[in-house]
């Protein structure tokens, strides 16, 4: 095991740059979840740590090794493909040993160590098949103890559930937590599935354009988002965004739209106050919802639009002259279609944004 | 009336299928009953359809003619040397036109097909000089290299469309457990392609086998089998004829018998891309 170190690493396509300038160091042990949408360069990124991608500009570092121009087999790397990539002509504990067998390895030590793998993923009675036999989670199962078997010093994983059926993918996620905990490779997994994110990283890598935009524990992603594009893109519903000027009132700065108000925190009136225009974003849970007798009172108001009961919650589309706000309130919350209400914010929740950069202001 | 318009139109298509293969099977069977059929009775008049008796006779008269078990050895080594040469060439040149986007790929893969445009006929009087000066004419390898060409569009795409059915994945996965470029392809690409190869193999092997004009311009000793039954044609007996059309016929009804459900797939697939 080891750290991992990406230093301004940039990947050109042609007119295309997939991966720029990107700065990330994975820590020893550490499960690193690479995330962001489709094209936005973390597949590219993967590609490139595994030696699959030649890099244009930048270095690589595992350990205390420069790793940028060595092939992939002299790097310590092993990697879970989202087509997990098995080989359909070698059996399950053929192909779990391949890596060993190219190294050489003697029979007694590779049957030993695939046997020892294929037990800690649940493959021990399955060594015989051929992958055609194999369910999606089997396959995802050997594709992993593939990749541990030469005992990687990095685990790189690219979409490994992508491809495996919802209940399936749950069950998987839980395993592979389970797994990482038991064998502390350091790792480093590719998603655009921002809940695996948050339930499976110690850390949360967003990318978008080829940028890294934030690289956090996922509580901290969650509340503090770097960007407008990281608020809205985890979170189901996103984040919820509003924008209004600043405004200087008996001693307080606040937001106002044309029909919300935010009081900013003390830290921040400083750089709030230089700007023209703020985007205030604020997360469903974070708002409440106050019906119609003391409505008045509140910092927006608006009309119910959509009640969508969920199970654990229900999420309302509340509409506001401005746009319309998601908000999730208990699921026995008496609210009904076309009720006027009025908002009011968990204040110490409110985040707040520079409208053209999209970068949130922090003091 | 829709039922009946189906009907119709499935009636046709059986009909002319079976023309076809009449027109196709007819002669391959008179041929094959003739051979089997005594000296004697196929120059008897009238002569039933069907031999009275199973002769090898006229096998065995072929066999021993003069020059025809040394052209049948020829034309197994013409045809295994083309077959290594297509391959050696073939299937690299496949490889690449399935894995890598290069300039010009698809005008490549167009002109592999237009090698084909000119009739062998036109290019062998200019051939054969060549031939002549460079020393390979009337030699065993001059005539393999003449098959390559005409072997090779085929090797080259349907190869192509062999290793475009490997996904990169698996040998990028065997990049990552340690492998060596050329090692994936050898341990991962090439196991599974290697039915296909076969067939390819299988086919070219056929291509080399039936080829008539080339070997009997570009040879005058060293003749083939279809080089030296030709030439000899005109001057030999009924049952010789018989026999060694039908000899020549077989290897060929064989292989393309066995391999007959690859090649749809590898023809489809080549040309569906």
């Amino acid at each position: 095991m080891a750290e991992l170190r990406l230093e301004r690493v940039v990947r050109r396509f042609k007119n295309v740059v997939a991966v720029d300038n990107v700065n990330l160091t994975v820590r020893d042990r550490e499960f690193m979840v690479l995330l962001g949408p489709s094209g936005c360069g973390k597949t590219t990124t993967l590609r490139c740590v595994a030696g699959l991608e030649k890099v244009d500009q930048g270095r690589i570092y595992i350990g205390p090794r420069d790793v940028t121009e060595l092939p992939p087999k002299a790097r310590g790397i092993g990697m879970v493909f989202q087509s997990y990539a098995l080989f359909p002509h070698m059996s399950v504990a053929d192909n779990i040993g391949f890596g060993l067998k190219i190294q050489g390895r003697p029979r007694e030590e590779i049957k030993a160590k695939v046997e020892r793998m294929a037990k800690l993923l649940h493959l021990d009675s399955l060594l015989d098949r051929y992958p055609a036999q194999l369910s999606g989670g089997q396959r995802q199962r050997v594709a992993v103890a593939r990749s541990l078997v030469i005992e990687p010093q990095v685990l790189l994983m690219d979409e490994p559930l992508s491809n495996l059926d919802a209940i399936l993918r749950l069950e998987m996620r839980a395993e592979l937590k389970r797994l990482h905990r038991e064998i502390e490779s350091t790792t480093i997994y590719v998603t655009h599935d921002q809940v695996e994110a948050l339930s499976l990283g110690d850390r949360i890598a967003v990318m978008q354009n080829g940028r890294l935009v934030q690289c956090a524990p996922p509580m901290e992603i969650y509340d503090h988002p770097a960007n407008i594009f990281v608020g809205s893109f985890i979170g189901t519903p996103p984040m919820n965004f509003l924008e209004g000027e600043p405004q200087g009132r008996s001693g307080q700065l606040l937001i106002r739209g044309s029909t919300f108000t935010a009081p900013v925190p003390p830290a921040l009136w400083e750089q709030v106050g230089k700007l023209k225009k703020v985007v205030v974003g604020v997360r469903p849970e974070n708002i409440e919802v106050v019906l119609a007798a003391e409505a008045e009172a509140t910092a927006a108001q608006g009309t119910v639009g959509v009640v969508e009961l969920l199970g654990d919650h229900k999420l309302l589309t509340v509409d506001t002259p401005e746009r319309a706000l998601k908000v999730s309130v208990p699921p026995t919350a008496p609210v009904q279609v076309g009720q006027a209400c009025g908002l009011r914010w968990k204040e110490d929740k409110l985040r707040f944004f520079d409208p053209e950069t999209g970068w949130a202001i922090t003091a | 009336m829709e039922r009946r318009k189906r009907g119709l139109a499935q009636v046709l298509f059986y009909g002319g299928a079976l023309l076809l293969a009449i027109w196709t099977l007819l002669p391959l069977l008179l041929i094959t009953l003739a051979a089997f059929t005594s000296r004697s009775e196929l120059y008897s008049w009238p002569r039933s359809f069907l031999p009275r008796e199973l002769s090898l006779e006229s096998f065995l008269y072929f066999a021993k003619a003069h020059g025809v078990m040394e052209a049948t050895l020829r034309s197994i080594l013409v045809a295994l040397l083309t077959i290594l040469i297509s391959l050696l060439i073939g299937a690299p040149a496949g490889y690449a036109l399935s894995r890598f986007r290069f300039r010009g790929r698809e005008a490549f893969r167009l002109g592999i097909l237009m090698t084909r445009m000119f009739p062998t006929s036109l290019l062998a009087i200019p051939l054969a000089i060549m031939y002549i000066n460079l020393g390979l004419y009337d030699t065993l390898l001059g005539v393999s290299l003449m098959h390559v060409t005409l072997a090779l569009p085929f090797v080259v795409l349907t190869t192509a469309s062999l290793f475009m059915k490997i996904p990169y994945d698996l040998e990028e996965a065997a990049l990552t457990l340690g492998c060596s470029r050329l090692g994936a392809f050898v341990r991962i690409c090439l196991p599974m392609v290697t039915p296909g190869l076969v067939a390819a193999a299988i086919f070219t092997f056929v291509v080399s086998w039936n080829e008539v004009y080339a070997s009997s311009v570009l040879t005058l000793r060293n003749r083939t089998l279809p080089a030296h039954i030709m030439a000899t044609l005109e001057a030999s007996p009924l049952n010789f004829r018989f026999a060694g059309g039908f000899f020549m016929t077989l290897p060929a009804l064989v292989f393309i018998f066995i391999i007959r459900k690859r090649l749809l797939h590898m023809w489809g697939v080549a040309i569906n891309k």
